[in-house]
C-alpha cells in the first residue's frame, strides 16, 4: 500500500535565476545565485543543509558539480537525472528523505547551461537515440519527435492542419502573454496567433513559436520537516503529492501506442492525485504549470493530467479556460515556452511559480492570481513513447 | 538448362535535369539523369535491385553473390558481404566484389554461369551497380547517371538462356580513377571513339555473330553499351541494326550512363518487353568488350511483375537545384557544424546485426505480437527471450501512422522526416523517411522499407533501414 508524503515536507525558501542566454554566467554562477536566493529567503545558512540533491542533464556529473561551487563539506550530495524531467526528481529526493525522518533540512538545486555549446538547439550530447544507438534512429530531435504527436493528434481528431495549428497557436499566445510580464522569463514578448501560425517551420507541424527557447538558468529550494516550517516563516508551502512514471519506453515501436495521450503523465498524475487526495483535478486545482516544451506538449498534458477530456482540449482552449482569468490558469509563469527551459532547472522553476503565487508575491502584480492554494507541476523528460514524467502537487499548508 | 532466372533493377528516385546544369555551367544539354539520393551508394542501390530481382524467390536458395561496381563504397572492406546480410542471404555462401571495370557486370554473368555449370552453386545472384561522380563542369557531368541491375543465374526454370558469349580483354586506357580520385578522368573523346569503343566493340560482336552463325537481323532487340547517345546510334548503324525496331532504348536522356550497371540495366529494359522466343544481343565495353546471344524463354512471363526499369523510371522526384546535388555527393567544403557529431560503435552494430542489417524482428510466441527492433523481453507481455521468435520483416509493406518533418535536424537534406509505420502482419517501424516528396506525405499512405547509408561517423559508412513511400 503506497503511503503519502502529503503535508510532511515544507518548502521554506526558493530561488530562481534570471532565465535567458546568460553569456556572462557559468554553471557555478547559476548554482550559487539560485541557492543563495533560496537560503536567504529561508533564513538558513549553507552549514544548516544536511543533504543536497543536484539535478542536471548535461551541465555536470556527480554530486561534486554542486559541492564544488557551494563548498559543501562532506554532506551527502546526490546527482539525479531524468532528462527534461530532472527537476521533479531533484525535489522528490529530499522530500522523501525528510518524510522518512532522516534529515530536517535539505537543499534541492537544478541547473542547465545550454548556451555554451555553439549552436541553437538542445544538447546533442545525448541525442535521444533509442538505446543510445549509433544508427537507430538518426537525426532524432525534440521537435521532430514531439511533432509526431501533433500530426497524429490532428489526424485522430479530424483537425485540418490549419485548425490544428490555430489551436496550438492559441496556447503559445497565452503563454507568451503570461511570460511577457514575468521579469525573470527568457522570452518576454507578446505574440499574435498569426505570428505563431506563420512563423518559420521547425518540425512540421510545429513552427518557431510552438517550441520553447534554449535557455540558461537554475532554480533552488530549501526543504524542511513540515512541523518545523513555522520556525522559518508563516507563508511556507507544502508538498501534497509526488509521482514519477517512467514508461517501458517502446511506445514509438508498439502498435498499440497512440501518441495522442501520454501514459506516463497519466500514471504520474494518478500517483500524485492519490497522495494529495485529489479526485477531480479540474475542479480542485487552482493552477497548473505543465511541461510545455512544445505547444502540443501542453495540449496533450492538459488532457493526460485529467484537466480536459481526451480529444477535447481544443474546446477548452477556445473557451479561454487556461488563461489568467480562466477557470484554471495554466503556465501563468509563461511556461517553458516563454519563461525558458534550462533542462535541470525547469521542474524546480515550476514550483517556484506556485511558491510566489501562493505567497502573493508574483513578480509584476498584473500576473498575481487570487485565492490560489493548490497547484500541479508537471515536468517531463524524453519524448512521446519514451517519457520520464514527474508530477508534484504543491499547496498552501 | 542454365541462364537467367530473374532480373531486377533500381533507379534512384531523384532526377537532375540537364537544364539545371546548363544554368550553372552553360551548355545545351537536354533531358535528365538519375541521381542517387544522399543516403544511397552503389551498394545500397544494388541491394534494392537485388530485392527486386528476388521477389517471390526463396532467399536461402542463393549460393553466391557477385557484386560488380567501379564505385564500391569501401576501398578496403567488401561490399558484397554487407549486401548479402541486407538481402538476408545464407551465411555459407561465396560473396565477392568485382571492381574497376565497366564490364565487371557482364564478366560476373559469365562467372556465375560457369559456377552453375560446374555445380559449385545452384543459384548465383549477380548485381551491377554504379554511382560514379563526374568532375563538375566536365563533359562527363551531364552524361553520368546512377542505377543498378540484378540477375539471378541458375539452372532450371530460366527466363533467359545465354546461348553464347565472346569476351575480349584489352589494356586500352580511356577512363580511369587514380587511387586518390573522387571523380572519373578520361582521355580525349575522339581517341576513345576511334581506337577504343568502335574497334573493340565491333570486334567482339563480329566474333560472337560469326561463332554462332548469326547476323544482326536475327535479333529482336540489342541492349548494348555506348559512352554516349551519339556513339550508341552510330554503333547501331555499324552493326546493321534497325534503329526503330531492334535497338533497346539506351535511356541517355532519362537515366544517363550508369557505368557498370548500364548495359545490364538496358538488358532489363529489353527483357521487360521481351516475348518468349526473342533473341537478344547484349554487348558491353570497357577494358575490352564482350557480347552475348540471349534467348528468351516462356519463363519470362512469370517475372513481369518486377519494378525493373519502366516502373522505376516513371516514379521520380526532380532535384530542383545544383547545390543540393553538390551536397548529396559532398563536392564542396561546407562550414563545420558544432552541433552534430554522429557516433558509431562497431561492436554495438555487430551485436545488433540481425536487426541492423537483416531487419529481423521478434514475434512473441506468448502474445503473438511482432516487434522491431529485437528485444530481450516482449514489448507487450514481457515474456522472456525464449518466447521471442526471430522473423524477417524487410518484405513487409505498411501504412504511415504518423510523421514529422524536422527542418533543423542535423541532416544533409532537410527536413529530416520521421515516420512511424505499422507493418502488414504486425510490427511497427519507427525510422527516418527517405525518397519522399515533402509536399505529399499523408497519414495512412502505403510504405515500405529500404536499406540506406545513415552516416559516415568515425570514418566508416554506417547502414540501416529507413521507411519510404511505396514507389509502385
Amino acid at each position: 500500500m503506497p503511503g503519502t508524503i502529503k503535508d510532511k515536507v515544507a518548502i521554506i525558501g526558493m530561488g530562481c535565476t534570471q532565465f535567458g542566454e546568460l553569456w556572462d554566467k557559468d554553471v557555478d554562477d547559476l548554482i550559487i545565485e539560485a541557492t543563495y536566493e533560496a537560503l536567504e529567503d529561508a533564513g538558513v545558512e549553507i552549514k544548516d543543509i544536511e543533504a543536497a540533491w543536484f539535478g542536471t542533464m548535461a551541465s555536470g556529473v556527480t554530486g561534486a558539480a554542486l559541492a564544488a561551487p557551494l563548498k559543501l563539506n562532506y554532506i551527502p550530495v546526490t546527482h539525479v537525472e531524468n532528462a527534461c524531467g530532472t527537476g521533479a526528481e531533484t525535489l522528490r529526493g529530499p522530500a522523501f528523505a525528510i518524510a522518512a525522518g532522516v534529515y530536517d533540512i535539505c537543499l534541492s538545486v537544478g541547473v542547465e547551461k545550454m548556451k555554451d555549446t555553439g549552436y541553437g538547439g538542445l544538447h546533442t550530447l545525448r541525442l535521444q537515440s533509442d538505446k543510445w544507438h549509433p544508427i537507430y534512429v538518426g537525426g532524432g530531435t525534440g521537435p521532430g519527435r514531439y511533432a509526431l504527436a501533433a500530426t497524429r493528434y490532428f489526424s485522430k481528431y479530424g483537425l485540418s492542419p490549419e485548425e490544428g495549428k490555430r489551436m496550438l497557436a492559441k496556447i503559445s499566445v497565452k503563454s507568451h502573454h503570461n511570460g511577457a510580464r514575468n521579469p525573470k522569463a527568457h522570452l518576454r514578448i507578446e505574440v499574435t496567433e498569426e505570428q505563431v501560425i506563420n512563423a518559420p517551420m521547425i518540425a512540421w507541424p510545429l513552427g518557431l513559436y510552438d517550441c520553447c527557447g534554449v535557455t540558461d538558468g537554475a532554480s533552488a529550494a530549501v526543504l524542511c520537516r513540515a512541523d518545523m516550517a513555522k520556525n522559518f516563516r508563516d507563508d511556507y508551502i507544502t508538498i501534497k503529492g509526488s509521482g514519477i512514471s517512467v514508461g517501458p519506453s517502446w511506445g514509438k515501436q508498439k502498435e498499440d501506442y497512440d501518441y495522442t495521450f501520454w501514459p506516463e503523465t497519466e500514471a504520474a498524475c494518478k500517483q500524485a492525485y492519490e497522495m494529495a487526495g485529489i479526485k477531480n483535478p479540474r475542479k480542485e486545482l487552482d493552477m497548473a504549470e505543465l511541461h510545455d516544451c512544445f505547444s502540443i506538449a501542453e495540449a496533450i498534458a492538459t488532457e493526460s493530467a485529467g484537466i480536459s477530456e481526451r480529444g477535447r482540449v481544443k474546446e477548452d482552449v477556445d473557451a479561454g479556460v487556461f488563461t489568467q482569468e480562466g477557470e484554471i490558469p495554466i503556465n501563468i509563469s509563461g511556461g517553458l515556452k516563454s519563461f525558458g527551459h534550462p533542462i535541470g532547472a525547469s521542474g524546480g522553476r515550476e514550483v517556484y511559480e506556485f511558491y510566489k503565487q501562493f505567497q502573493g508575491k508574483a513578480e509584476d502584480p498584473s500576473r498575481q492570481l487570487k485565492n490560489v492554494r493548490l497547484g500541479l507541476a508537471h515536468n517531463q523528460g524524453g519524448h512521446p513513447g519514451r517519457f520520464q514524467c514527474g508530477v508534484t502537487i504543491i499547496g498552501a499548508p | 538448362m542454365e541462364g537467367i532466372i530473374s532480373y531486377g533493377a533500381h533507379i534512384p528516385i531523384y532526377r537532375l535535369s540537364r537544364e539545371i546544369l546548363n544554368q550553372v555551367w552553360g551548355g545545351r544539354g537536354k533531358g535528365e539523369k538519375a541521381i542517387a539520393n544522399v543516403d544511397e551508394d552503389s551498394m545500397t542501390m544494388g541491394v534494392e535491385a537485388a530485392r527486386n530481382c528476388l521477389k517471390g524467390i526463396e532467399k536461402s536458395s542463393v549460393d553466391a553473390l557477385y557484386f560488380a561496381s567501379t564505385t564500391p563504397p569501401f576501398k578496403e572492406k567488401q561490399s558484397a558481404s554487407i549486401m548479402a546480410a541486407a538481402l538476408d542471404l545464407r551465411e555459407d555462401i561465396i560473396a565477392v566484389d568485382l571492381t574497376d571495370s565497366l564490364r565487371s557486370g557482364t564478366i560476373a554473368l559469365r562467372m556465375a554461369l560457369d559456377a552453375v555449370k560446374a555445380g559449385s552453386a545452384k543459384k548465383v545472384l549477380v548485381v551491377a551497380s554504379d554511382c560514379r561522380i563526374p568532375p563538375p563542369n566536365s563533359a562527363l557531368e551531364p552524361l553520368f547517371g546512377d542505377g543498378a541491375a540484378a540477375f539471378l543465374i541458375g539452372e532450371g526454370g530460366i527466363a533467359v538462356e545465354i546461348e553464347g558469349s565472346y569476351y575480349l580483354t584489352s589494356e586500352f586506357v580511356d577512363m580511369w580513377r587514380m587511387e586518390y580520385d573522387k571523380t572519373t578522368r578520361s582521355w580525349e573523346d575522339r581517341f576513345i571513339r576511334d581506337e577504343g569503343y568502335i574497334p573493340h566493340f565491333q570486334k567482339a560482336v563480329s566474333a560472337l555473330l560469326k561463332a554462332h552463325n548469326l547476323s544482326a537481323k536475327d535479333f529482336a532487340k540489342a541492349a548494348f553499351y555506348a559512352p554516349d547517345a551519339r556513339l550508341h546510334s552510330d554503333m547501331a548503324k555499324r552493326l546493321g541494326l534497325d534503329a526503330k525496331t531492334q535497338v533497346q532504348n539506351p535511356l541517355f536522356d532519362q537515366l544517363g550512363n550508369t557505368g557498370t550497371a548500364f548495359a545490364p540495366m538496358i538488358l532489363v529494359g529489353a527483357l521487360e518487353e521481351a516475348k518468349p522466343g526473342d533473341r537478344i544481343l547484349l554487348a558491353n565495353y570497357g577494358d575490352g568488350a564482350d557480347a552475348h546471344v540471349l534467348r528468351v524463354t516462356e519463363g519470362i512471363e512469370k517475372i513481369k511483375d518486377r519494378r525493373g526499369i519502366k516502373k522505376n523510371l516513371e516514379s521520380k522526384l526532380m532535384l530542383d537545384n545544383y547545390g543540393k546535388y553538390i551536397k548529396f555527393r559532398s563536392l564542396m567544403q561546407f562550414a563545420e557544424t558544432t552541433d552534430y557529431r554522429p557516433r558509431t560503435s562497431l561492436p554495438q552494430l555487430w551485436r545488433d546485426r540481425q536487426w541492423v542489417f537483416r531487419f529481423h524482428g521478434h514475434k512473441c510466441k506468448k502474445c503473438g505480437k511482432t516487434q522491431f527492433p529485437m528485444q530481450q523481453f516482449c514489448m507487450y507481455c514481457q515474456a522472456p527471450e525464449e518466447f521471442l521468435e526471430e522473423i524477417p520483416l524487410s518484405d513487409r509493406k505498411g501504412t504511415l501512422f504518423t510523421f514529422s518533418m524536422d527542418e533543423r535536424a542535423p541532416v544533409v537534406d532537410p527536413p529530416n522526416v520521421l515516420g512511424v509505420v505499422n507493418l502488414e502482419g504486425g510490427g511497427r517501424f519507427f525510422s527516418q523517411m527517405t525518397d519522399r516528396d515533402v509536399n505529399n506525405i499523408k497519414v495512412g499512405m502505403p510504405m515500405e522499407v529500404t536499406f540506406r547509408r545513415i552516416h559516415d561517423a568515425l570514418g566508416v559508412h554506417n547502414y540501416f533501414w529507413k521507411c519510404k513511400p511505396v514507389r509502385e
